[in-house]
């Protein structure tokens, strides 16, 4: 096995190139695992107070205000840019600026007002009739929530999710700026700038087999989940 | 059952305001179907939903079972909407899950135990006649089936009161009458006091105890069906009641009634139920002086009951066509002198008021 690890492949170890492929997983991840969660959240939040939404009239429009100017303000700014940043910020969270795990900092704050406009669409296909008919049955807002909005809109959050992905695979690319690795970072420092042609189509086969492989899931979970409809 | 006062409300829109409801008031009794009828825009929809609170009044109160409305929040509003069962024009079922989960869904909401939801899915199910339907997907039913589907689940938790919105207007005609047999039946068997809002003036035909006909965010004309079909006063209740009831003189006999040389009155006459004991038509036949022509004629079932509209060409002289009219009025028959406008071919009502004798 060490033998195996320690060949080269197109003049780097196999155990570098495995390594950065752990690196980019990691990264993906975990950046969609809480980028979902707070996401998740923040589309909620639009989808609810907005005009006509469940809770308008309940919550304070200033919160729809917040939220929907947070979400743009964020979405427009590159990646790369965020990245430096926000370094301050990431290293009061993570106590340093290097490495995989710090690159997580940018990589969610970039990454979950992008999947909450992507979920925020998906909610909003779920039928006002249904919330009706789900607020006269006397759901409250967790029922409502938790029975019909996201049951309802499953299936398309999860292609809204897949887009995320490779979004935030895109993303992490850049990752190597701030040390945190991965293919991506790869294929830039040892392919591009060592002019390692070879091993930069390799790992450029390896991203797409990446999305290719995201696609795939998403789509057939997403198929599984709409089955019946 | 319900009480519904002075309820106005206004809608703000971009530029106009919408007054869906100006002054409304409406009390439904316990146990009875009420129908309000009015088209498209009329208000119902907003009249309905304050029963249930998915809408306010601007001004007005609402109370329901008892209790004011505009207190209430929270626990007490989920309390009372489960009383309130709803049923949607577009159904508004969970089209990718089962028959099953959509009706135990309201039972899920009060936390009832998974025995209790088993149990009681089934016996609606049993009731509205689709038990064999249980594990099928929502989205492979017709819809018929479908409304079915939404009747159970807004009669699992055993509500007092059932809102219908609209709930056959996206049917077809034997399905809409199926599922108004059924609601029919949820009304008599299970004791359920029912509010429903239609534009189908056959709902209100076949099921209704009593009607409130709503025009431009008003109820223009109220009372028990039989009286608002026999005389209907306003202008729109007659359009309303034209629709499943002809009342009208085919136009292909409009000629031979105008070729008509002797003095003649046109006549409508309408019996509701055995209001009438004798043969009228035969007696108006058997008098003396007086020819009788049935140009128009229209027999339609009514709350379980018949009404009759006949339109009867009455040639005579003024006497006997007087007297005709009196022993009319007199037999209980609901009478009323028509006029043909032979330029624009219209049929124009003459108000008993002003019916002169030489007419």
């Amino acid at each position: 096995m060490d033998e195996f690890l320690n060949s080269k492949i197109f003049g780097i170890k196999w155990s570098r190139l495995l390594n950065s492929c752990g690196q980019t997983l990691y990264m993906v991840g975990w950046g969609l695992l809480i980028g979902t969660v707070l996401g998740l959240i923040l589309a909620l939040i639009l989808v609810l107070t907005r005009k006509g939404g469940v809770l308008q009239g309940r919550l304070p429009r200033v919160l729809y205000l917040v939220v929907n100017t947070y979400v743009n303000v964020i979405r427009s700014v590159p990646f790369v840019i965020l990245l430096v940043t926000i370094m301050p910020l990431t290293r009061l969270i993570m106590g340093t600026t290097i490495g995989s795990t710090a690159a997580l900092v940018p990589l969610v704050l970039y990454i979950s007002p992008y999947l909450a406009r992507l979920l925020e669409n998906s909610l909003l296909e779920c039928s006002p009739g249904i919330l009706e008919a789900a607020q006269a049955m006397g759901a409250n807002i967790w029922q409502i929530i938790r029975y019909f909005l996201m049951p309802e809109t499953l299936g398309s959050m999860v292609l809204a999710l897949t887009t995320g992905a490779i979004g935030l695979l895109g993303a992490s690319a850049m990752a190597g700026y701030v040390g945190g690795g991965g293919v991506g970072d790869l294929t830039l420092t040892y392919g591009y700038e060592k002019m390692n042609t070879p091993l930069m189509i390799l790992t450029v086969v390896i991203l797409v087999a990446f999305v290719q492989l995201i696609q795939f899931l998403g789509g057939a979970i997403s198929g599984k989940l709409r089955a019946h409809r | 059952m319900i009480r519904i006062t002075e309820a106005s409300k206004t809608f703000h829109e971009k530029s106009t305001e919408v007054h869906a409801l100006q002054n409304v008031t409406i009390h439904v009794q316990k146990g009875e179907i009420y129908g309000i009828v009015g088209f498209s825009g009329a208000g119902k929809s907003t009249l309905i939903r304050l029963v249930n609170r998915l809408e306010t009044p601007d001004t007005g109160t609402v109370e329901v079972a008892g209790q004011n409305l505009s207190s209430l929040k929270g626990k007490k509003l989920s309390a009372l909407r489960r009383k309130i069962g709803m049923v949607f024009q577009q159904f508004n079922l969970l089209d990718g899950k089962t028959v099953f989960h959509n009706v135990s869904l309201p039972l899920i909401l009060e936390h009832r135990s998974p025995a209790e939801i088993e149990k009681r899915v089934a016996e609606v199910l049993a009731f509205v006649e689709l038990s064999d339907k249980r594990d099928a997907y929502v989205s492979q039913l017709s819809g018929g089936q479908k409304q079915r589907v939404g009747i159970a689940r807004a009669l699992a938790t055993n509500p007092e009161i059932l809102l219908c919105d609209e709930a056959t207007s996206a049917l077809d005609p034997q399905t809409t009458e199926s599922i108004l047999k059924l609601l029919k039946r949820v009304n008599r068997e299970m004791g359920i006091t029912i509010l429903l809002i239609t534009h189908q003036m056959q709902v209100i035909q076949l099921i209704c105890d009593r009607v409130a006909v709503m025009e431009k965010g008003r109820v223009v004309e109220e009372g028990p069906v039989l009286e608002v079909f026999g005389r209907p006063k306003e202008e729109v209740t007659k359009r309303f009641v034209r629709t499943v009831i002809n009342d009208q003189v085919p136009e292909t006999f409009y000629d031979t009634i105008r070729a008509e040389s002797r003095h003649y009155r046109l006549e409508q006459l309408k019996f509701i139920g055995d209001t009438v004991n004798e043969p009228v038509i035969a007696n108006l036949c058997r008098r003396p002086g007086l020819e009788v022509n049935i140009v128009g004629a229209n027999i339609s079932p009514l709350q379980g009951t018949i009404m009759s509209v006949f339109i009867l060409q009455l040639i005579g002289e003024t006497e006997a066509l007087r007297s005709a009219e009196e022993y009319i009025d007199a037999s209980g028959a609901l009478r009323q002198r028509l006029m043909i406008d032979w330029e624009s071919r219209n049929i124009t009502e003459i108000p008993a008021g002003k019916e002169r004798t030489d007419g």
